[in-house]
This record gives structure tokens, C-alpha cells and sequence, in this order.
């Protein structure tokens, strides 16, 4: 049913957007659609088009989205048997079921654009294209990890790949994202930000900051929520008082919000596709609820009394990673002697990852001191 | 050399390094096109624009984030606090983004940002507007922490902030802006880490910085004037790198030691010192390091209490009488 909300107008840069429901049957979840932005006279300036009737992934395209999913499950689930192992300290959230997410996401942006998220990083991290082998190091605290040993799991960063953590404050590296995005406009540079967050950050004082700021300023950010129902053990309808979040965003920060299946990877990267194009033609920001699933706890500590084993098979029956291997082999590209060889490969590498991270050093009690400042005692030169 | 108020000294600081570098912007409440609550951004709107001179909404949290998220890119921010009181909605960015995103990075990442404002009691603000936020900030590994009591130092130790790559607490006091002094002409920086004499004596060190060390400058007068007691007035600049070295080679000229602050005495800035001194310096201390801080209360409104409260010309002085055993 087509239904239409209008942001409201501002003096500079008013537009409304127009947004087509069209629901996809998955849990009731809504997908695809098409944003019209109008300006105040009712003209179109830009049109975030209807992602499915323009952007067709290639098998190949298809077949590198399905091989990184495959390999973040299977590299989360040697990090809950090494977190067993108490080879992994502290907290540790795993990303099994939200694989799309990240892999449709990075997917249809540039290696130059920005990528920040929250503490359950390690699937974004992997879609950005860091190595498995120093995030194992860096999950076991060895001098090898990608921040030394400093960050551990909710730290991961890899500043030439342009992915900037990894922030294990609920909410606080939102601001960081306008910051981000600060910087592109400034210096004129052609980059989005791709900022993603759980449907618990959204309650956060900086979430409203943070989006108050992109708004008002119209930076080039796409904001994601990782809409996986649950705040560590609090339902959304618990937290929220609109569920329906693009309406906190919408109205009132003047940021277009879209629903997105985040199980389907296919779908992800239609709508970032258009997203991204969005905000490099200069609109500002978009915002997308991406509904997705988390299979496993909040982290390794989460006994989940809060919800049922039938609730989480019931998604799990619309698994990403399934969802994918069906429609590789519809477009006969993969069959299950392949899809058995991709699992088998990717199984070794990350078994390898892991083995040789274990065995690394420690970093030296020495160490402590470093990556602290990049200018300990101030020489300074006119 | 050219006599100027420390607002305009800051001013100045600001403007060369954003005609210097093109990474360097501002952002605050106000700053632009009221051209600042204390005038400290004055005109600046006018010769930068406002893409470098940027009026935030009433969003500390917001944008000291921003100027995170744009520092780790490689800009170089200043974010205005109207009042390091207000730094504290804040708080989370400035100790946990700020200071430790290099770290958690594995020093990938740097973090060049300066938040300035003003710090210190004020004028009869009541308790939660009359922050002094030293001993908080200087608390934070990852930070660097600077006080300036003079226009001279404030104009060359903003220039060094700004061209930090480190993120930068810069505290100012509302009531030393309009105070004049000498600023030359030529460019000038001036060095995290070392302490300034501010006063030379040889009967006992003081330690102080920002408006205390004005409270502190004012006492030694008085005990010179009144009882031909010399004190000599030592001024970190900087607490965070803190010049422990100068510190301790005054005081083994002197042997007595006095700080001076405006912050609570439970773990400030004069307890750090005094607990590095007994544990560096203990042979050459001829009795205890004594603290002048604010009382151990909320700052009150009333001005009789809140001129009780904070550490005046008077008490400074008596502590310093108090330490060399001084009975006239």
C-alpha cells in the first residue's frame, strides 16, 4: 500500500521524499521501493530509484558477495570456539545471520568512501577486505592484530582500507561519522560514509546529535541501523517508543529513512547502491533500518532467556547465506559440489588464520607505552 | 612589543594557523556569526567563511564527536566549548573518542584536535557552570593538557595545540580574557612540557598555572612588600606533559613547595605534584608539600562564599608563610 511522508521544510535545501511500500513477505519486514525527493515547488531533484529495476549483480559480483559470508560465519564461529577456549578475552559479539548486511553494504560503495561501525565489527571488517589473519591476532591479544593487541574485538580498524572501527561505546562513534562526513564535504572529496549501529544505539543522546548535525549540514552519510530486534536482551517495542525508526529520523532531521531486508544481500546492495548515489549528488544523508538477525547471544555471555529457540529457527529458515546459495544456484552458477568446495576452502583458510595467530607472540610489557601519542613531547618546528 | 589582551592573542593563534593550513576550521556555539560569547572568535566569520568558522547547534556531544571523526581523517578541529563546564555533556568524546581512538588503532589513526573554552569558578555561576576541569582532563593518558596564565604563552601554546597531533585540552578563564600583555610581532610557538619561572625567589617554590598562578604572582608581591620573603613562581603551562623536572630543580633550590589551584584539592593537580616531589625530591623538601585548592564543596553562588571558597591572595600567603615555617 503506497503510503507518503513528507519531511518538513527547511530554509535551505528542502525537499520531500515520497517513499512506495512494497513488502516482500519476510516476516513481515518491508523491502525495495522508491524514493521521489521533491523540492518545495513539487520538482523532482533527485530520484533514489527503485533499486531492483535497475541494478542487476553479475554472478560473479554474486559469487564474491557468497564466498565473504561464508567466510565472516565461518570465521565468528571459530571465534566462539576459541572464546570457549578463553583464547579471546573480554567481550566478543558475533555477526552470524547479519552477514548481508555488511557484504551488501560495502559492496556497492568505492574503497575511498568511509566505513564506521559499532563493537560488533568483525563482519565489516572482513567485508572491507582486512585480513583474517591479524584480526585472529588481535582477538588473541598478540602483537600481530591489526591494533597491536590494543583494541581487541570491538576495536578493529584498518585506516587504509578506510575503515575506521569498531567503537565499543553504544552510540558514541555516531558523532565520529558526521565527522567524517564533515571532512569529505570540506574538502570537496567525492565520499560517502557508510555508519552503522544497533537498534540500541538509536535511544542514545549522540544517535539524535549525530543525526541533528548530518541533517543541518546535509553531510554525505548513510546511516544503518542493524535492525536485529533486540538491544542485548530488550526487545525494540521495549526501547522505542516509535518502532518504526525511519520516523525518528525522517521528520525530524530531515533525513529520508528506507526499510532494507537486511537478510538479503541482493537487496542490501540495491538499496545502498541507490543510498550511496543519493549522497554523493550532494542531498545530504540517508537513513535505512536494515532488519536483520542475530543467530547467537548478544555476546558470548548471553544465556537469550529473553527469546525463544523457535523465534531464532524461524529466521534462521531465511538465512542470508541460504538465501544466496539458492539464488546462485537458480542462476545455475554454483551447485553443491561447489558450494561444498567454497565451504571447505574457506574452512582451511580461516583454520590457518587462526593457527597461526595463536601461536604469535605477545606483544612486550614494553609495548604499553606506544600508540598512545603521535607527538610525546612536542618538537616543534616553524 | 605590542600590548594585547589574551582574547585577542587568541584570536590571533587561530587565525595564523587557519591561514597557514587549510585543514584547520573551527566550531563551537556562537562562534560565528555572533562572533563568539567572549569574543574570543571575533571577525573571524568574516575572513574565513562559514565552512571554517562553523556555528554549532546546542549539541556538545554532537560536535566534539565531529571534530573527532574529522581530526582521525586528518583535519585539524577546534571545537569551542562556551564553558569547559559544558565539555562534561561531552565527556565521553573528549576521554574515550579523542584520547584513545590512536590507541585502540594500534597508532594507526591520529587524533590532531584542540577543545578550548573557559575553565575555572566564574562569576558567580553556581555549581554546575563553575567547573575547573584540570585535575579531570589531566587525569586521561592520550590527552595533553594546557593552561596559559599570560597572553604571550596563550597566543604561542594555542599555535603549538593547533599543530599538535595529539588532541589538545586548552583552558582559558573568562576573567583573564581582556588582561593585556606582550605579544610580539613575529611568529612564535611555544613548547608542551616546559615550565615557565614566572617569578625568581629562593625562598620557596610555588607552582601554579592559569588564574591561579595570577593569585599566586599576587601573594609572592604581597610576602616580598610586606616581610621580604622571595618566592618563586613556577608555571607548568602545561599539565599534561607536566615539567616535573623544572619543578624539582626549584625546589631543591628553595625546599619548600606550595600549589596553587582553582580545581578540589581530592585528587588535583597539586596532588599529583606533591606526591611526585616526596617520591623524586623527598631529601630536598625541608617540610610537606602544601595544597591551595578550592574548598571541597560545590561552588556556591553567594559571592562571600564562593570568594571563600576559591583560593584568593590571602591564603596563598598563608600557606606560603605556613611552609617556610615563617613567623613574623
Amino acid at each position: 500500500m503506497p503510503w507518503a511522508m513528507a519531511t518538513p521544510t527547511r530554509t535551505r535545501g528542502f525537499f520531500e521524499a515520497l517513499f512506495f511500500h512494497v513488502g516482500t513477505g519476510f516476516r513481515g519486514f518491508s523491502c525495495g521501493g522508491l524514493i521521489l525527493a521533491l523540492n518545495g515547488k513539487g520538482v523532482s531533484v533527485t530520484t533514489l530509484v527503485e533499486p531492483q529495476q535497475k541494478i542487476d549483480p553479475s554472478p560473479s559480483q554474486m559469487m564474491d558477495w557468497y564466498r565473504q559470508m561464508v567466510l565472516i560465519r565461518a570465521f565468528e564461529m571459530r571465534c566462539a570456539q576459541s572464546y570457549q577456549q578463553q583464547k579471546i578475552g573480554g567481550f566478543c559479539h558475533l555477526y552470524v545471520g547479519q552477514e548481508a548486511v555488511a557484504v551488501g553494504s560495502i559492496a556497492a560503495v568505492r574503497p575511498s568512501d568511509y566505513v564506521i561501525t559499532a563493537y560488533r565489527d568483525h563482519g565489516h571488517a572482513i567485508a572491507r577486505g582486512m585480513d583474517i589473519y591479524p584480526l585472529f591476532a588481535e582477538l588473541y591479544g598478540k602483537k600481530t592484530g591489526c591494533s597491536h593487541g590494543k583494541g581487541g574485538s570491538m576495536h578493529f580498524f584498518d585506516a587504509e582500507k578506510n575503515f575506521f572501527g569498531g567503537h565499543a561505546i553504544v552510540g558514541a562513534h555516531i558523532p565520529l561519522a558526521t565527522g567524517l562526513g564533515w571532512a569529505a564535504k570540506y574538502r570537496k572529496e567525492d565520499r560517502v560514509v557508510l555508519c552503522y549501529f544497533g537498534d540500541g544505539a538509536i535511544n542514545q543522546g549522540s544517535f539524535h546529535e549525530a543525526l541533528n548535525l548530518a541533517g543541518l549540514f546535509k553531510l554525505p552519510i548513510i546511516f544503518m541501523v542493524e535492525n536485529n530486534g533486540y538491544g542485548m536482551g530488550t526487545h525494540l517495542h521495549r526501547a522505542s517508543a516509535v518502532t518504526d525508526l525511519k520516523l525518528r529520523t525522517g521528520d525530524a532531521y530531515g533525513i529520508p529513512g528506507k526499510d532494507v531486508d537486511g537478510m538479503d544481500c541482493v537487496a542490501m546492495y540495491r538499496m545502498m547502491v541507490a543510498a550511496a548515489e543519493y549522497c554523493r549528488k550532494g542531498n545530504g544523508s540517508i537513513f535505512l533500518d536494515v532488519k536483520t538477525y542475530r543467530y547467537r547471544g548478544h555476546s558470548m555471555s548471553d544465556p537469550q532467556k529473553y527469546r525463544t529457540k523457535e523465534e531464532v529457527a524461524q529466521y534462521q529458515e531465511h538465512d542470508p547465506i541460504g538465501r544466496l546459495e539458492k539464488q546462485l544456484k537458480d542462476a545455475h552458477v554454483l551447485d553443491d559440489k561447489k558450494a561444498t568446495q567454497i565451504s571447505d576452502e574457506i574452512h582451511a583458510q580461516v583454520e590457518a588464520a587462526h593457527e597461526k595467530a595463536d601461536t604469535d607472540a605477545y606483544p612486550d610489557t614494553a609495548d604499553v607505552w606506544s600508540d598512545i601519542y603521535a607527538n610525546p613531547y612536542g618538537d616543534y618546528k616553524l | 612589543m605590542p600590548e594585547i589582551q589574551m582574547r585577542e592573542a587568541l584570536n590571533q593563534a587561530m587565525c595564523e594557523e587557519m591561514q597557514r593550513d587549510p585543514d584547520v576550521f573551527l566550531i563551537g556555539e556562537e562562534v560565528a556569526e555572533y562572533d563568539g560569547a567572549y569574543k574570543v572568535s571575533q571577525g573571524m566569520l568574516a575572513k574565513f567563511g562559514p565552512m571554517r568558522v562553523v556555528d554549532a547547534p546546542i549539541s556538545e556531544c554532537g560536535f566534539a564527536g565531529l571534530g573527532v571523526g574529522a581530526a582521525m581523517v586528518g583535519m585539524r578541529p577546534i571545537i569551542e566549548f562556551m564553558t569547559f563546564s559544558f565539555s562534561l555533556v561531552a565527556f565521553d568524546q573528549v576521554v574515550n573518542n579523542a584520547p584513545k581512538v590512536r590507541h585502540m588503532s594500534g597508532g594507526q589513526l591520529k587524533v590532531p584536535i584542540v577543545f578550548r573554552g573557559i575553565s575555572g569558578p566564574g562569576q558567580q555561576l553556581g555549581a554546575t557552570h563553575s567547573w575547573t576541569v584540570d585535575a579531570l582532563y589531566t587525569h586521561v593518558p592520550g590527552l595533553k593538557v594546557v593552561c596559559p596564565t599570560t597572553a604571550y604563552d596563550a597566543k604561542g601554546l594555542l599555535k603549538t595545540a593547533i599543530r599538535d597531533d595529539d588532541p589538545v585540552i586548552f583552558l582559558e578563564n573568562e576573567s583573564m580574557y581582556g588582561l593585556r600583555g606582550e605579544v610580539p610581532d613575529e611568529e612564535y610557538l611555544l613548547p608542551f612540557g616546559k615550565a615557565d619561572i614566572k617569578r625568581e625567589g629562593t625562598d620557596c617554590t610555588v607552582v601554579a598555572w592559569g588564574h591561579g598562578c595570577l593569585t599566586a604572582l599576587a601573594a609572592a608581591e604581597k610576602l616580598h612588600k610586606e616581610h621580604g620573603i622571595e618566592v618563586e613562581v613556577v608555571d607548568p603551562r602545561t599539565l599534561r606533559p607536566l615539567d616535573m623536572p623544572a619543578i624539582m630543580a626549584s625546589v631543591q633550590k628553595t625546599g619548600y613547595c606550595v600549589t596553587v589551584e582553582e580545581g578540589y584539592p581530592q585528587c588535583g593537580v597539586g596532588s599529583e605534584i606533591a606526591a611526585q616531589l616526596q617520591e623524586n625530591c623527598f631529601d630536598y623538601l625541608d617540610n610537606s608539600v602544601i595544597r591551595v585548592a578550592s574548598l571541597d564543596v560545590p561552588m556556591p553562588y553567594s559571592k562571600p562564599l564562593l570568594q571563600h571558597v576559591v583560593p584568593g591572595v590571602d591564603r596563598v600567603a598563608d600557606a606560603i608563610k605556613k611552609a617556610i615555617y615563617f613567623q613574623g
